[in-house]
């Protein structure tokens, strides 16, 4: 299956989504990213079996922290996408592209405002 | 173990305000087990600070630094080679609150506590902690089940429960088991529930905070 997704978007890979720690979603940011999205399996269908239920609270935990500092919470989000699931995959990374693109360049990123950079976890 | 939170971001960030470059300093003695302040929590609050002040146009140079511990001077003085060169000129610390003192009393520096000390307690459930002892200085607990009534009783009685106890909550709140009741089923549980019809005396306070600032020294551990 070959399926597009927005360029902009790079994917970094973990084992499983509950190996994604606040910090690596707050790194992302603090280095300008504009947005970052975790990418787990469906609820309910962890090979570890939480590893995505963690990570959900994990990333609500940053949105908190981002909405303290006066950061958009939007610019960080967790979805569900089965991994045999290419076209849900091209449609959540199209779905963040543009809640971003509509949120605007990361206040951080001031030296690239123009350049739409995503970063997908999981 | 000594259980902290850390301060909401909003007044650790008003505390930096005026500072440009900051040592922001973890421990990895309780604050590290209750997840307030070792390693972890000190990379999430420094990536937050930082964030925030890039965002607000007036970038914060912060370095992380956890020490094993901040409750003794060993540890306090290897921040020598970092606070002694005029590097930083302010110090956050996410010890529980021993912590930025041990490092004002060492170093001309100002210092500041970025989590606020709760109590002494242990984890109910990951993620979960609560009250068990306050330091009264003359344990008490054997005569009630090897439960605390002075620090786990709202009221601290030392002969409870109080008329408010209902349905094993305390009238303080919904959230809080009544000591008292625990204290009753477990004497019940022990076949020792005869016991409780001894009247404890009030008690001496002189040995808590009472009779001022504590210490405790020991001849034969001095070098
Ligand atoms: S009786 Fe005093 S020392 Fe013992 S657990 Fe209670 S507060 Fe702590
Ligand atoms: S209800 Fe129980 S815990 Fe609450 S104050 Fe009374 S005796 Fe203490």
């Amino acid at each position: 299956m070959r399926l597009n997704y927005p360029p902009n978007v790079r994917i970094v890979a973990v084992p499983c989504t509950g190996r994604v720690d606040m910090i690596h979603l707050l790194r992302a940011i603090e280095q300008g990213a504009d947005g970052v999205y975790v990418a787990g399996c469906m609820e309910g269908e962890c090979h570890f079996v939480s590893g995505n239920l963690k990570a959900r609270r994990r990333v609500e935990a940053v949105k908190k922290l981002l909405r303290e500092i006066g950061i958009e919470p939007e610019r960080v989000e967790m979805f569900n996408v089965s991994a045999s699931d290419g076209p849900r995959f091209a449609a959540v990374a199209r779905e963040m592209t543009e809640r971003v693109r509509g949120l605007g360049p990361s206040p951080l990123a001031k030296d690239h405002p123009l350049d739409l950079h995503l970063q997908a976890v999981g | 173990m000594v259980i902290a939170e850390r301060k909401p971001i909003e007044e650790i960030l008003a505390m930096v305000a005026d500072f440009k470059k900051v040592l922001l300093v973890g421990c990895k003695g309780c604050v590290t087990v209750c997840c307030a302040g070792g390693t972890k929590e000190v990379g999430i609050l420094g990536s937050a600070l930082r964030i925030a002040r890039k965002k607000a146009g007036n970038p914060l140079a912060l370095v992380e630094h956890t020490l094993e511990r901040q409750c003794d001077p060993e540890y306090i003085e290897q921040l020598a080679p970092m606070l002694e060169n005029g590097e930083f000129d302010a110090v956050l610390s996410m010890a529980c609150s021993v912590g930025p003192q041990f490092i004002a009393k060492r170093y001309l520096k100002q210092v500041f506590p970025a989590l606020n000390t709760t109590f002494i307690g242990g984890s109910l459930e990951h993620g979960v902690w609560a009250e068990f002892c306050q330091s009264c200085g003359n344990c008490i607990i054997h005569n009630f089940g090897g439960l605390c009534p002075i620090s786990r009783c709202s009221k601290s009685l030392m002969n409870g429960p109080c008329g408010g106890s209902s349905g094993g909550k305390c009238e303080v709140s919904n959230e809080i088991d009544c000591v008292w009741q625990l204290i009753y089923d477990r004497m019940t549980a022990l076949g020792q529930v005869d016991r409780m019809r001894k009247i404890f005396p009030i008690k001496d306070w002189s040995t808590s905070r009472d009779g001022g600032p504590r210490k405790i020294t020991r001849e034969d551990l001095k070098l």
